[in-house]
């Protein structure tokens, strides 16, 4: 095994409550720059409110978070973004009344990039939104809409992506192509963490996952790893199937 | 910035020309400054409105407090008119502060609140414990300062301001970012922006241009009462007019104080029947079949309006 680089993101004992709730318990893992790191479980372990509390949206109630050397935890997302995290959304959160060009002009302007970011038309070419740039937003299918929330994240230059089921609603062609573009980003040097519950997809991108379940981190390593251990086994398809 | 200069030449030019010329052929002054009011009034509920999309209800509180912010300098600091018109608008911005709290709230309930709010002004203004200041229910006259002629000037200067500011967040990313927060919040703060601070500025800038049409008004009609200057009438006309044009546009809220407030001075005091009959009838078909406001018709056919 090669050294590893030091971690872009360390998470450790993370906890978000929701009133009585423990929706986090103590989430523990960390993330390296040229990696993609895989988030899976079944519903309501925590993956997505993992990502939220990442990006700002939620405070957490314990626990650190640590980018790039610094503690982020409770930071308000515009900050977090001009540091350079960002991240899609489940359910695309495109700004539906503004064109496909404005929805990313407004990141280019205020995502402060560190670096000069991607240009834009470079950018709606690769995600095949060219066509479409200037479309209001509301009138692209989901899948688009998607690839909108990917771009315009990657138009703030993140050094860390969280994608929360990027895969979902995909057909297996649009699958194989945006894998390559997510493999291509973390070769680019970006910090990946990806939500999915499609299996294949997951396979198919990263090198490492981690299973969640109950708000805590069950299993860290590869997937094909994962799917052998027993308490994994039993997180997914319940207890007592004698394997 | 092209376009900027282009809508400044296209639609802000000749609108103020209008006005500047309309007095030396047209006799009915006191008409065409409500013209100039409402005009100010329509796009200082743009700002707030179409950019945010937080719906002023109690818009007018900001006017009231202008007004009397006029009167109050007027009175007791003795200053020149056009100084306690720019009072009037440090008055709106200092209500709009304290009412910041507010935009934790969304939707229906900002507009109650807000609503809630401007009553709350009118009260605290018209409360005769403060006759020494305000002249509590019994109303001011400011017979010192009294210049229709120049007050009317100074209210197309505040209407030219108060356009070229919506011409700017028409054309920059500052108004674009706006826009982006109406539509989502949690995605604009995703692209970067501070959220909060766009949310106040742009709730500032509405509260500094109803604050500053009320100083010009007070200045203007000399004599009032603070059940003029806070008549809601005022919040309800201004957003009527400016949701009747389409708002987050220059070109709509303009539209529809031309149209709406046009007609209500062409049958509104002559048969009050019918225009409240032919008003009530227009408002319903807007929100049923035009939601978006009459530019919209044009938008819907891939046009874009200004």
């Amino acid at each position: 095994m090669s050294p590893e680089p030091a971690p872009i993101l360390a998470v450790n004992g993370l906890v978000k409550r929701f009133g009585g709730f423990h929706a986090l318990d103590g989430v523990s893992f960390h993330v390296s720059a040229g990696e993609i790191l895989g988030l899976v479980g079944p519903n309501g372990s925590g993956k997505t409110t993992t990502i939220n509390v990442i990006s700002g949206l939620y405070a957490p109630d314990g626990g650190t978070l640590t980018y790039d050397g610094a503690s982020i935890g409770g930071l308000a997302s515009h900050k977090l973004v001009h540091r350079g995290i960002n991240r899609t959304f489940q359910i695309p959160k495109p700004f539906l009344s503004l064109t496909v060009r404005q929805n990313v002009e407004v990141a280019l302007a205020y995502g402060r990039a560190e670096i000069a970011p991607p240009r834009l038309s470079d950018l709606l070419e690769q995600y095949h939104l060219a066509d479409l740039a200037d479309r209001p937003a509301a009138d692209l299918n989901s899948s688009q809409q998607k690839m909108l929330d990917l771009v315009r994240a990657l138009a703030t230059r993140p050094r860390l992506l969280l994608l929360d089921e990027l895969a979902a609603g995909l057909n297996p062609t649009e699958l194989d192509w945006i894998a390559g573009h997510v493999r291509a980003l973390a070769q680019s040097g970006l910090a990946i963490i990806v939500v999915e519950h499609l299996m294949g997809f997951i396979e198919q991108i990263t090198d490492r996952v981690i299973v969640m379940n109950a708000g805590k981190d069950i299993f860290e390593g590869p997937l094909a790893v994962a799917v052998k251990v027993p308490q994994v086994i039993e997180v997914f398809l319940g207890g007592d199937h004698g394997v | 910035m092209p376009d900027f200069m282009r809508h400044m030449l296209v639609i802000v030019a000749p609108l103020v020309a209008a006005f500047a010329i309309l007095p030396g052929v047209y006799d009915n002054h006191l008409l065409l400054f409500n013209f100039v009011i409402f005009l100010i009034l329509a796009q200082g509920v743009n700002i707030i409105y179409g950019f945010t999309g937080y719906l002023p209800f109690g818009y007018v509180g900001f006017f009231g407090a202008g007004a009397y912010g006029f009167a109050i300098a007027v009175m007791h600091l003795h200053t020149p008119a056009p100084v306690a018109v720019l009072a009037a608008g440090a008055v709106g911005v200092l209500l709009g502060l304290l009412l910041t709290p507010l935009l934790r709230l969304s939707g229906a309930y900002f507009a109650i609140a807000n609503l809630a709010a401007a009553l709350a002004v009118l009260h605290f203004v018209a409360n005769p414990a403060l006759e020494q200041i305000t002249k509590g229910p019994y109303g001011v006259a400011l017979n010192g300062t009294f210049n229709p002629t120049l007050a009317y000037t100074g209210a197309v200067i505040i209407l030219t301001l108060t356009l070229a500011f919506v011409v700017f967040l028409k054309n920059s990313s500052f108004g674009l970012a706006l826009q982006a927060v109406r539509e989502d919040a949690v995605s604009a703060a995703m692209a970067g922006v501070n959220v909060v601070r766009m949310r106040v500025i742009a709730w500032l800038a509405s509260a500094l241009v109803a604050g500053l049409a009320g100083g010009v008004f007070a200045w203007y009609v000399s004599v009032f009462y603070p059940d003029n200057v806070f008549s809601n009438d005022f919040s309800i006309f201004a957003i009527v007019f400016a949701l009747f044009g389409g708002v987050a546009t220059i070109t709509g809220p303009i539209v529809g104080v031309v149209i709406l407030y046009g007609i209500y001075n062409l049958i509104g005091f002559t048969t009050p029947q019918y225009f409240q009959l032919i008003y009530g009838v227009l408002i319903m078909a807007l929100v049923l079949f035009l939601p978006a406001g009459l530019v919209s018709l044009a938008t819907r056919r891939g046009w874009n309006v200004p």
